[in-house]
């Protein structure tokens, strides 16, 4: 085929040619609660009035406080300072720890931390409405991309990811495709951390519930030996600072393993700590549950590690390619997944079509049965075209065709005859009313183009409503019946009209033949 | 008998329509309450578009035991299991509501783990997944557009035609979807997002018989200024009653088709259609008519959009 001519076809929704649709949200709450600790952490030392690193002047007198921390949910950093007269002086420290908020358009004026006075000399620090915005609206942003980064490294068929509302994404991927495996590939926030292994409490007493500030009791699956470390909060380093990540092989155990490369501050930091820290153990995390913890032997200086834990060479293999494309900024959490094999795809297209080709038949005998060949013909024919067009059309605006689209085609195949039995049958009165042949066709298609629009604009209205408020398949459904509402009206009218007046001309007949 | 067969259907029938607009409004009427009594009571089976929750199709190389699968899949600690023979007998499809606080997806893979386990070469052919939060969206905005979709299409035949007729329709519309949704609540068919396309094209459907009728009517009251009410109504029907029962015809022929070999999906929805266009029609000539009877519109004001399309008549 020549290039230059249109080679696109109409979409097929994922009901038809099979594929998974996945809906998630972005837990925006976590990354305002990590903004948060990220304060009660500094404010620390901006109530010692301690200097800043590289900040020059004489420190502050310090202010006394207590109880620092978050409430339960998350969403509100506290401190309680000990004299009230102390109170003013700190809320001006901390509210120089707040950085101002980046909008779309730039910068919005306002900052991201609204700091305040609570009862009891309690200072309460919340996210301001514009900071939570602007940190999911960066969230949202960022996990697109690393989405996109993890679906290409496995070279997945044209997946789609777009943003829906606030703090939705939608990945689709057509065709033969594991929702499974595309959901461990998305959904994983994957976290790496390296931290030190705790180990002042002994393990049995950390279990019982005995856990050290500054540390946290983590799971570490498919180790039964060991199923909880108590590990550091705090981590060594973290995948943002890894360059590679490869499936490869333990060539000890000859077990399936991910071998890495640290960049520079990593390979440094990861150098320092494993210097210092000879003879202990470390961790290495992934999303809050420990893959192994081995200990450290000798400085490992040349920044080339590897991580060993239980996998499969597939799961080693997931696991790279979720560290190449790096981490969510945010966990993400399945509101909605539809699946549909493509065998089952194939099924309704076929089914679709023999109704489609049935309902035609049927309609095609009835219309010359009832208004005979000449304007049978001409109303099918007048549908033929609309059919045509409406599917010509759907391939212009790239509309998709889903499963109650097909309906909608059919239901639009015996709803656009409606137009042209209008028009017939009006011109059957006015002939019925002494008219003449020419102006019985005339006034039929005069009066009855009033009715036609009038009735044709109340289902163009429903039709679009379905559009703007319907989700998948029944916008699928909307498309077509919007575009066959109009393309109707204009073969419908037009053609009918050209074609009759066309008919009367060669034929000239005394009476109508309906 | 002479072809073409448009001929059978007289032009100049008489039928008093009006003299049995008493008894049919009664009859509308009760099946109005019934409708209502049988949402309320026997309720309507909302899928999990609108309830929230998982379904998965399994196919299987050989035929099941589905007993073992509703054993099997009923102690995983699921709420609201429920195992349906599907099509085959090597098919099964499971409905569940994951563990309160579960991630819903994430049961899915251990109930399809389990499926593999009670017989292994098994497919899926359609899993659906739908949160408690997308399935109230689903629901507001099903709802939503249901309650413009009316609003609108009143608007516009108030705008088009008088008051009085758009008062008829939204009493029509409402008693179509009032009558609709008995048969759904009486049948038990599933009532998913497609049941509001399907609601929505039945509203389209139902409006554009009543715009046929109306139009018709405002064109009958200018031309005999004298006549009554009733007899414009009873002639107006009369007149547009070959084309009321041709178009209801070819869309019951296309929509034929599509509940032969449609498939499941598509069976509901054909069904709801077959059903809305036959109420849509009947309620046109005995819902939208009558009640101008009860409030007719004030004769001689037609609007003026209307009286120079009359003027284009010869």
């Amino acid at each position: 085929m020549p290039s230059f001519l249109p080679n696109k076809t109409v979409n097929l929704g994922l009901d038809l040619q099979g594929g998974s649709y996945l809906m998630f949200e972005v837990e925006s709450q976590v990354v305002y609660k990590a903004r948060l600790e990220t304060v009660a952490d500094d404010l620390v030392r901006e109530l010692r009035g301690q200097r800043r690193p590289g900040e020059l002047g004489t420190a502050k007198t310090p202010i006394l406080f207590a109880g620092r921390g978050l409430t339960p949910d998350g969403q509100v950093a506290r401190v309680t300072i000990q004299n009230a007269a102390d109170v003013q002086e700190a809320i001006k420290r901390i509210q120089t720890l707040a950085s101002p908020v980046i909008g779309l358009t730039g910068p919005t004026g306002r900052n991201d931390l609204d700091v305040k006075a609570a009862p009891g000399n309690v200072i309460e620090i919340r996210l301001t409405e514009e900071a939570k915005v602007a940190m999911t609206r960066r969230a949202v942003s960022q996990s697109i991309e690393v989405i996109r980064r993890r679906i290409d490294e496995t070279g997945t068929k044209e997946p789609a990811i777009t943003r829906q509302g606030v703090d939705r994404i939608v990945v689709q991927a057509p065709g033969e495709s594991d929702p499974e495996k595309l959901k461990r590939l998305v959904g994983q926030t994957a976290r790496l951390t390296f931290q030190m292994v705790d180990e002042t409490v002994p393990p049995a007493e950390a279990a019982a519930g005995r856990i050290p500030p500054g540390s946290v009791l983590l799971e570490q699956p498919g180790q039964p030996g060991e199923p909880f470390v108590l590990v550091r909060r705090r981590a060594l380093v973290t995948g943002d600072n890894l360059t590679k990540a490869d499936p490869g092989f333990d060539q000890q155990s000859g077990e399936p393993a991910v071998t890495f490369q640290f960049d520079g501050t990593g390979a440094r930091a990861f150098a320092r700590a494993s210097t210092e820290n000879v003879g202990k153990r470390f961790a290495i995390v992934l999303d809050d549950k420990v893959l192994s913890a081995p200990s450290i032997r000798e400085p490992i200086l040349g920044g080339n590690g590897q991580i060993t834990g239980s996998f499969t060479i597939e799961s080693a293999n997931e696991l790279a390619t979720l560290l190449r494309a790096g981490a969510l900024p945010a966990p993400l959490k399945v509101m909605e997944q539809r699946t549909v094999g493509p065998e089952l795809g194939r099924d309704s297209i076929n089914a679709g079509a023999t109704a489609g080709v049935i309902a035609m038949l049927l309609i095609v005998a009835f219309m010359i049965l009832a208004y005979g060949l000449v304007f049978g013909g001409i109303a099918i024919l007048a549908l033929t075209v609309n059919l045509i067009l409406i599917l010509a059309a759907m391939t212009m605006v790239g509309a998709t065709l889903t499963l109650p689209g097909i309906a909608g085609l059919i239901l639009t195949i015996g709803a656009a005859v409606d137009a042209n039995v209008l028009i017939y049958e009006r011109m059957r009165e006015e002939e019925l009313a002494g008219r003449s042949t020419a102006l019985a066709i005339d006034a039929g298609f005069k009066r009855a183009i009033v009715t036609v629009m009038d009735a044709n604009v109340t289902a163009l209205l429903t039709a679009l409503i379905l559009f703007y408020f319907g989700a998948g398949p029944v916008r699928g459904f909307a498309w077509t019946l919007s575009i066959g509402v109009v393309t109707s009206l204009f073969t419908a009218i037009l053609m009918t009209q050209v074609l009759v007046a066309a008919w009367y001309r060669q034929t000239k007949p005394k009476r109508l033949p309906i | 008998m002479k072809w073409p067969f448009i001929k059978i259907i007289p032009k100049n029938t008489k039928f008093g329509f009006v003299r049995f607009s008493i008894p049919a409004a009664i009859v509308s009427v009760v099946l109005c309450i019934a409708s209502l009594v049988s949402c309320f009571t026997l309720g309507l089976n909302f899928g999990i578009d609108f309830k929230g929750g998982t379904v998965v199709e399994a196919v299987w190389d050989k035929p099941i035991n589905l007993a073992q699968v509703r054993e099997r899949v009923g102690n995983m600690n699921l709420r609201d299991v429920g195992v349906q023979d599907f099509q085959e007998p090597n098919q099964a499809m499971i409905r569940f509501l994951p563990p309160e606080g579960a991630d819903a997806s994430a049961t899915v893979d251990s109930v399809k783990a389990e499926l593999r386990a009670i017989m292994p070469g098994v497919k899926f052919p359609r899993v659906e997944v739908v949160g408690p939060k997308v399935s109230e969206e689903l629901g507001t905005n099903g709802a939503l557009a249901l309650g413009i979709a009316i609003i609108l299409v009143v608007l516009y035949i108030w705008t088009r035609f008088e008051l009085q007729m758009g008062f008829g329709s939204i009493v029509a519309l409402a008693h179509d979807i009032i009558l609709t949704l008995g048969f759904m609540s009486i049948t038990q068919l599933d009532f998913s997002l497609t049941t509001i396309a399907a609601l929505l094209t039945i509203i389209g459907y139902s409006m554009n018989d009543t715009v046929v009728v109306f139009d018709r009517m405002r064109e009958n009251m200018r031309k005999y200024k004298k006549m009554s009410f009733g007899d414009i109504i009873d002639l107006s029907t009369n007149e547009t009653l070959s084309r009321t029962i041709i178009t209801a015809l070819t869309t019951f022929l296309a929509l034929l088709g599509l509940t032969v070999v449609g498939g499941e999906t598509m069976q509901v929805f054909t069904v709801i259609m077959l059903f809305g266009v036959f109420i849509g029609t009947y309620s046109s000539i005995y819902v939208a008519a009558p009640v101008l009877i009860l409030w007719p519109p004030k004769r001689g004001a037609e609007k003026a959009a209307a009286r120079t399309e009359a003027d284009a008549r010869p």
